[in-house]
């Protein structure tokens, strides 16, 4: 709310030539310090697996680390997507992890009710059930934010809490497995040695970035974000909006869901998309968009979900226990959202100014 | 140049003041949420042989005695308009380090107070960030957390057995009174409520802490210490989730990476329900006591029954927070 954003002219004059003007730019641009550390990870990667960055040809798949480490990305750049748009709007949508559940478990239950599991038409039906499903639990969130003014991380902490027991309850507390190929296609088949999954998160990404940056959507959105109150007065629907982003981000986190689930061909109510929401947000924030609403960026949250899904799997390639990623995570987060607050900026850049100019004392918050 | 707008005035028609007893309005969420837990245990004890034994209810405080000392953290941190998602693996932090230096003979005088310091660090730690850093605690929280978590299982990949005489007679000690029992960790989760409720109503940064979650900048205007406030409860949040660890490993008597998963959730719900209000500014230490135990209530309530599925808990928890949040809401809308 009270957040000032940090143009260039609010920097103090500094005494640098011209030159370093262009560095500057990069340095500042709000995609520099994520993409810094994607590219220190992957590079890092090649000094354990000096065949990191190799990508072959395989039964007419792509094989690769890259190609792997996109596929994994996956559900939390969809889950990711729609988080943006909702942060963008000033909310946060913690029930992403159990609508996962709750679509894939739907999905699977049904397929597995289907006389013949291998039938694309029921298999696309199940899958059009799971995602209605999705489609009204993000109504649900919606309408509780936007109608009912409840404050978001409260409304969706509901969905979040009880769907994790409805994902269960429709398992029954099993995992349910499923033998069914065209349900497979959606998280582990290939169209043109592509992944699948790849695909249709590239789609969505598309579709959303094109749709808010192309429309003057985007910028309603940020409005929105910056102060409801003035949005409305200026004449934009808020409360449809609000409601749309909660719905985007419940299909999204459907999809995301049904490419969890089909890449494994089961469904788990307990475990699927846990603590998901908590990456989603990481990978939002990694991405320079601002958790108060009001300016957000898709590029900025698909390179945080592949940070974070790089980060995974440099921690397995490189032999350390698997749970302790979560170190190197909040590693990565803290010095991220660090280097991200102007705040922290200024009392670097103050701290810098004075060590060897005394003279020049001041001006750090 | 632009100042702040006054609030619309809105036309209300003045409320005609009657006779009847009107609770406070501040009151209304804790009431009812003492009216919800009598309901629930009246229908406990109409449906269910043998759950009108005081044991029962007093086994709800020794199962949920570390639930409700972490509560009493967040309560703090909520007051203040914060969250603090860290509670959970702080938790499983301070067991985990507890079980392995115990199992190094440490004597439980160090690792006692070392925990707490551990724990507390983490909590001023990440209050720090917060604040001068301008982090949403959303964030700062969900780091902390990560790292918590991360560093359990650096320190151990499975649950470590505690032996130690002290904490197996910490365990183990039931005060017995008139055919009843509490465990030791009932008498420390009640002492650490009853001084947190004082701290809160009676002291100045009690007040302190009502004033930044009512409003920060006012209070900021005011002179108050928001700085120094709101560190500090990220601290007393990060002293209440170790010694939350500690009565767990008292509970358990083991250390394991993998405790308290999803704790930070039930406490968040036991504040909510006990009606504070997650913004901040407004609400009740006593209201949190009864959110626990209406969670404690609701599981056993489902273990009475038998027949109901552990996931139906959540179900209605998720339930619960709904109606409560839409309580609020009406209560906070007529206030106005």
């Amino acid at each position: 709310m009270t957040q000032p954003t940090v143009s260039e002219r609010s920097a103090p004059p500094d005494q640098t030539p011209e030159k370093r003007g262009m560095m500057r730019t990069v340095l500042r641009h709000r995609l520099f310090w994520p993409a810094a550390v994607l590219v220190l990870l992957l590079v890092g990667n090649v000094f354990f697996t000096p065949s990191f960055f190799s990508i072959r040809l395989q039964d007419g798949h792509l094989y690769g680390s890259l190609i792997d480490i996109l596929r994994a990305s996956t559900p939390l750049i969809l889950v990711g997507l729609g988080m943006t748009l909702v942060i963008a709007t000033g909310g946060i949508d913690l029930s992403v992890g159990s609508v996962m559940a709750i679509a894939g478990a739907v999905a699977c239950l049904r397929i597995s009710d289907l006389p013949d599991p291998n039938s694309v038409g029921g298999v696309l039906a199940a899958v059009g059930f799971a995602l209605l499903l999705a489609l009204v639990l993000g109504l649900w969130n919606g309408l509780l934010v936007a109608v009912g003014g409840i404050q978001p991380i409260i409304a969706t902490l509901i969905l979040m809490v009880a769907g994790r027991g409805l994902a269960q309850l429709i398992t029954d507390g099993q995992i349910i497995n499923v033998r069914s190929d065209p349900y497979r296609v959606i998280g582990a088949g290939y169209v043109l040695t592509v992944p699948v999954s790849v695909i249709i998160a590239g789609l969505f990404v598309a579709a959303a970035a094109l749709l808010v940056r192309r429309s003057a959507l985007g910028l309603l959105l940020e409005s929105v974000g910056g102060s409801p109150a003035a949005s409305r007065l200026a004449g934009i629907q808020a409360r449809t909006l609000i409601l749309t982003v909660y719905v985007f981000a419940a299909l999204c986190a459907g999809i995301a869901g049904l490419i969890f689930s089909s890449n494994v061909s089961s469904a788990d109510g307990n475990n699927t998309g846990n603590l998901i929401e908590l990456d989603a947000i990481l990978a939002v924030v990694i991405g320079g968009t601002a958790l108060t609403g009001g300016r957000f960026s898709i590029a900025g949250t698909v390179l945080g979900a592949v940070i974070i899904n790089t980060l995974n799997i440099t921690v397995y390639t490189v032999g350390i226990p698997s749970n302790v990623t979560l170190l190197f995570k909040a590693v990565v987060v803290v010095v991220l959202c660090l280097l991200q607050s102007p705040s922290f900026r200024a009392w670097a850049s103050g701290v810098k100014r004075l060590l060897p100019t005394p003279s020049r004392a001041g001006g750090a918050a | 140049m632009i100042t702040d707008t006054p609030a619309p005035v809105q036309n209300r028609p003045v409320a005609t003041k009657g006779r009847v007893y009107r609770p406070n309005q501040r009151h209304i969420p804790v009431l009812a949420t003492l009216a919800l837990l009598a309901l629930m245990y009246g229908l406990g004890v109409a449906n269910y042989e043998g759950f009108s034994d005081t044991q029962v209810l007093l086994n709800i405080f020794v199962d949920n005695a570390f639930l409700l000392v972490v509560a009493v953290g967040m309560t703090f941190v909520i007051l203040t308009g914060g969250i603090d998602l860290s509670v959970g693996a702080v938790v499983a932090l301070t067991t985990v380090v507890a079980a392995t230096l115990l199992g190094k003979d440490w004597p439980p005088g160090v690792v006692l107070p070392l925990v707490l310091l551990i724990g507390t660090t983490i909590g001023l730690a990440m209050g720090c960030i917060i604040h001068f850093f301008e982090i949403p605690p959303f964030i700062a929280t969900l780091a902390g957390m990560f790292l918590a978590r991360g560093l359990c299982h650096l320190i151990s990949k499975e649950a470590i057995p505690i032996t130690d005489g002290f904490w197996t007679s910490m365990a183990q000690e039931r005060l017995r009174f008139g055919g009843f029992f509490i465990s030791l960790s009932v008498v420390i989760a009640v002492v650490v409520v009853l001084i947190a409720a004082f701290v809160l109503a009676y002291t100045r940064i009690g007040r302190n802490v009502y004033a930044i979650g009512g409003n920060a900048q006012s209070a900021l205007l005011m002179g108050l210490p928001v700085g120094r406030t709101r560190i500090s409860v990220y601290a007393i949040s990060g002293f209440c989730s170790a010694l939350g660890g500690v009565l767990l490993s008292f509970y358990m008597l083991s250390g394991d990476p993998l405790h308290a998963q999803g704790l930070e959730l039930d406490a968040i719900a036991a504040v909510v329900i006990g009606g504070t209000l997650l913004s901040g500014g407004s609400g009740f230490l006593f209201g949190t006591v009864l959110g626990v135990l209406v969670l404690g209530l609701i599981q056993t309530i489902i273990t009475f029954q038998g027949t109901l599925s552990s996931w139906w808990t959540r179900i209605v928890i998720g339930g619960l927070l709904f109606a409560f949040v839409l309580l609020q809401r009406l209560v906070t809308r007529r206030a106005r």
